[in-house]
């Protein structure tokens, strides 16, 4: 290991001095010269025709520069989705335009049908204010299953509200209703996975420069992925030319998904910044974005699981309605389909899985990836599901998953939804779980927990999810319009120091402190030589960006195959300068030398050789030590876990209190347990926020009541404990160089339903026969559920 | 416009501002101080934490022209003067106590009113004194921590890492 810090050390993150002191540098505190304010005129209906749109008393107030409404961009592309997914027989999904401002018809409340551009933000909003828009609202359609049945649509053109009726596996259909036909036992749930806010606390912004001198466009905005918004902007949306346009995502204030997509206010403020030849700058409130950020989960499911007489997992079938909002965000599709529906086997060898989602377009905000996008649904379903069967035939919910767990010689294993898994120890991880957590005194605290007047329960989840996401050639087949490899530059420059430049973007994961562990390691040399560039499409090669707990296991394995580049490059330089064979040359804590003998030079004097290449062999070494590497995974990576959680419920109020919560993971190998550990944290604080507070609620006419920080329950710190993480139980991944696995979703994952099991538990120890109960599990809901048992 | 004057992170500030000028905006706007962030429109997430003649005030519920007079210090004039990281910082450093940093300018404030109140918080108090600030990347595990290792106590009890 380097001196320093090295694979698998805890080392402190660099970037957070400048977080501490103030020195972030995040979009809306850049302020450039000239710099006008954009402004949104949005839809206060959820349904809407535009009759007419009146801007003349805005245009004379002061400090307007201009306005805009969707007939300016009526000869422009649309917002493309990512994702093309078949219904089961075959018709491709509908995908209505996504237009950079609504045109015709509003579609939600927010959005966007006008925006001023003017001196300042407060003169914008005044002009906002002016602007006189004639909207007819019509009929509202909010709920699902009312908008598959209704006649109300909200696209027209495409005369249903249903974007696609999709099954998986297709050919497991009739397989899998003969083994529910023919069980011993099924069981049936019915349960909704509530709609969420992603709510990164940098609300989103995006502020464009134009140089009409070179025709060229600077975007700094607030995304996970500046390529990826780069490559939207110039092949779907405006037709930019991807060499005249750099996007550049600075400091990012969180992410959780809702800055993967491309969003219109980025394609508005680049016209408006050529309209105007000026800096045009718009920062979201926070009610827009309640409004315009993209939400997630919002699936309404039913699963059954049929069972043999011994508890042996025969099958699930489950049938899902998807709401994807009024428009589809670039995920949208994937995400309630191959990122849901591909991992509803878990982790259990059960020969039979059919799955169907029908994807419901509604009078709301576009739904999309929101952290675990897909993965949480599929295990709440299916870890309620198993919960609720081991209660009906009066088995141990541990002893029954275990029963069904695929076992450590069963790798690689084809999983009855269409994965392959590479690794895994699903016993291991419980037993770990069992041990950490203290399961065997749980009857003690109960004990205690009674004396008090209060309920305790416990509950348990195994997970399984996909990440690393993925590889190209299977995402192509599955629908997918783009490649989801990774790339990295690494430059060591003339002094020894090295850039590494990376297509991951960090806001948050603390990639500018475990990127360098990695490439020390391999180079033997000091972590603090190392820096990372990221989020800025003109000083990186390329990138996809950060998602689906890919940066490492994807981008990482970029970083190792450059470095690997790096190092068969010096060790020619080095073979030149020591007058050996290059391959006679090892490398070792940053030494290049001769086996075998005590010839040798330093990483830094072979990086200098490198740029005053006197006497180089030009015919064989060319000038110069930079390399690049594109990755594209083989396989998703496959991160597993054990969870358990107890509650302290108060049955005279319903409150529910988490008490203790424990997250034994397999994320393989681990290049920094602290970073990984607050990844864990951070994940588990979503999924008790998903379980206990958190829910988006419109109302029949499409208005967002939970629109605010008054009226969504965002978790605080004393709605939430101190957790016990582990993640001693690494199998690693068998195919990336790091045998890394990803660890930023699993703690929204594992946790929602371990937590709605425990309140099921604390409530049936108390003598009530509640056997569901749906997300958020508001006091109010427990207490009613138990008056009604 | 109304003339004022205040002392900001020690040094004295005159401004013409407009009635309806928030001192978040203030900070932000006129004076570059872009450490004081604004995460909401409702005064509850608490990035936007200053401290006001030695009182933690959120900056986006008063004007700027009410600080006139008034000893104000944000996140920049946080760390020692040697350029260091002050205890409080280091702490969250240590400990992890912050990821994507956004709310973390305000962690850091509302920790030192609370540690200037309450010397050895108790975790149970350090969670309440937290309920006006939120952070979505954490958990708050590791901020509680880090606040409680900040007054000094031992923290090596607090689950891993």
């Amino acid at each position: 290991m380097p001196k320093d810090d090295g694979i698998g050390a805890a080392t402190v993150r660099r970037e957070d001095v400048r977080f501490l002191t103030g020195a972030g540098r995040y979009t809306d505190d850049i302020k450039t010269y000239g710099e006008a304010a954009a402004v949104f005129a949005r839809s206060t209906v959820a349904n809407g025709v535009i009759k007419s749109i009146d801007t003349s008393a805005a245009e004379g107030m002061p400090g307007v520069l201009a306005i805009f409404t969707g007939e300016d961009f009526t000869e422009v592309g649309g917002n493309p989705a990512g994702w093309l997914i078949n219904s089961r027989d075959g018709t491709p999904m509908h995908e209505p335009k996504r237009p950079v401002l609504a045109h015709g018809k509003v579609r939600h409340v927010g959005d966007a049908y006008a925006a001023v551009i003017a001196e300042t933000v407060e003169q914008a909003k005044n002009a906002v204010e002016a602007i006189e828009a004639d909207i007819e609202e019509l009929p509202a359609v909010v709920n699902m299953k009312d908008a598959l049945s209704g006649t109300d649509y909200v696209h027209d053109e495409i005369g249903t509200n249903q974007c696609f009726d999709w099954g998986w596996i297709e050919d497991n259909r009739e397989a899998t209703d003969a083994a529910i036909k023919g069980a011993h036992h099924v069981t049936t749930l019915e349960l909704v996975n509530n709609r969420l806010v992603p709510n990164a606390m940098e609300p989103r912004c995006s502020m464009a420069q134009y140089n009409r001198a070179n025709d060229e466009y600077i975007l700094h905005t607030t995304s996970q992925n500046p390529h990826l918004t780069r490559l939207l902007i110039s092949a779907f949306v405006l037709g930019i030319p991807e060499n005249k346009l750099t996007v550049i995502a600075p400091d990012v204030g969180g992410g959780f998904g809702s800055k993967i997509y491309h969003y219109g206010e980025e394609a508005l403020v680049l016209a408006a910044a050529k309209k105007l030849n000026r800096p045009v700058k718009w920062t979201a409130d926070r009610s827009e974005s309640f409004l315009t950020d993209a939400h997630g989960r919002d699936h309404v499911t039913k699963i059954e699981l049929a069972m043999d007489a011994e508890g042996n997992f025969l099958a699930f079938r489950t049938e899902t309605y998807a709401n994807v909002g009024a428009y589809l965000s670039n995920f949208a599709t994937a995400t309630p389909t191959f990122l849901h529906g591909t991992l509803m086997a878990g982790n259990y060898t059960v020969p039979n899985v059919y799955v169907n989602v029908k994807a419901v377009f509604t009078n709301t905000a576009p739904v999309d990836a929101y952290r675990g996008a897909g993965r949480p649904e599929a295990t709440y379903s299916l870890e309620r599901v198993i919960d609720k069967a081991a209660r009906e035939i009066g088995m141990d919910p541990i002893a029954l998953r275990r029963q069904n767990f695929i076992k450590p010689d069963q790798y690689p294993f084809a999983s009855a939804a269409g994965l392959e898994y590479d690794s895994g120890n699903y016993d291991a991880l419980m037993d770990r779980m069992e041990e950490v957590a203290d399961v065997a005194g749980f009857a003690e605290r109960r004990k205690a927990s009674e004396a008090k007047g209060l309920l305790r329960g416990f509950g348990v989840n195994a997970y399984i999810e996909a990440c690393g996401i993925a590889p190209s050639n299977l995402v192509g087949v599955l629908g997918s319009r783009v490649g989801l490899y990774d790339a990295a530059t690494v430059r060591v420059n003339a002094t020894g120091n090295l850039s590494v430049m990376v297509g991951a973007h960090s806001h948050g994961q603390g990639h500018e402190t475990a990127f360098p562990q990695v490439v020390a390691e391999m180079l033997g040399i000091d972590a603090s030589s190392i820096d990372i560039v990221h989020g800025d499409t003109s000083k990186i090669p390329f990138g996809m960006g950060t998602y689906g707990s890919r940066s490492l296991a994807v981008c990482g394995s970029a970083v190792v195959r450059a470095t690997e580049k790096v190092i068969n490059k010096a060790k020619k330089i080095a073979g030149h300068m020591l007058e050996a064979s290059d391959s006679d040359i090892e490398l070792k804590d940053g030494m290049f030398s001769v086996a075998g003998t005590d010839k040798s030079v330093s990483f830094g004097e072979v990086a200098l050789k490198a740029y005053i290449p006197h006497n180089f062999p030009l015919e064989d070494i060319e000038p110069g030590l930079e390399e690049t590497a594109f990755y594209d995974p083989a396989n998703f990576t496959y991160p597993s876990g054990a969870y358990c959680c107890e509650v302290e419920l108060d049955p005279e109020t319903g409150k529910v209190r988490v008490d203790r919560m424990t997250a034994v993971d397999d994320f393989g190998n681990v290049i920094n347990p602290m970073i990984v550990t607050g990844q864990v944290h951070g994940g588990l604080g979503q999924g008790i926020g998903q379980a206990l507070l958190e829910n988006t609620t419109y109302d029949e006419n499409g208005q967002l009541l939970s629109a605010s920080y008054m009226d969504y329950a965002m978790p605080r710190a004393d709605d939430l404990p101190f957790y016990t993480v582990d993640h001693s139980q690494g199998n690693p991944c068998t195919h990336n160089p790091l045998g890394v696995k990803g660890c930023g979703e699993a703690g929204a994952i594992g946790s929602p339903p371990t937590v709605v099991n425990a309140v099921i538990d604390a409530m049936q120890s108390g003598g009530k026969n509640v056997t569901h109960i749906d997300m958020p599990v508001s006091p109010h809901r427990v207490w009613s559920a138990m008056q009604n048992a | 416009m109304t003339k004022v004057t205040m002392t900001i992170n020690g040094k004295s500030v005159e401004a013409n501002v407009e009635g309806n000028t928030l001192l978040s905006s203030f900070l932000r706007e006129d004076r570059r101080l872009t450490g004081t962030h604004i995460g909401c429109d409702t005064s509850q997430c608490g990035a936007c934490l200053v401290h006001v003649n030695g009182r933690a005030v959120k900056s986006c519920t008063m004007f700027a022209a009410e600080a006139d007079g008034a000893e104000v210090s944000t996140i920049e004039g946080q760390a020692n003067a040697d350029g260091t990281m002050n205890v409080i910082q280091q702490a969250f450093q240590e400990h992890h106590g912050l990821q994507c940093g956004f709310c973390t300018p305000g962690m850091v404030m509302t920790t030192a009113a609370l540690l200037k109140d309450n010397p050895k918080p108790t975790e149970t108090e350090v969670r309440a004194y937290l309920e006006g600030n939120i952070c979505r990347c954490t958990g708050y595990h590791n901020i509680v921590k880090a606040i409680m290792a900040a007054s000094g106590q031992d923290v090596s009890a607090i689950a891993a890492e």
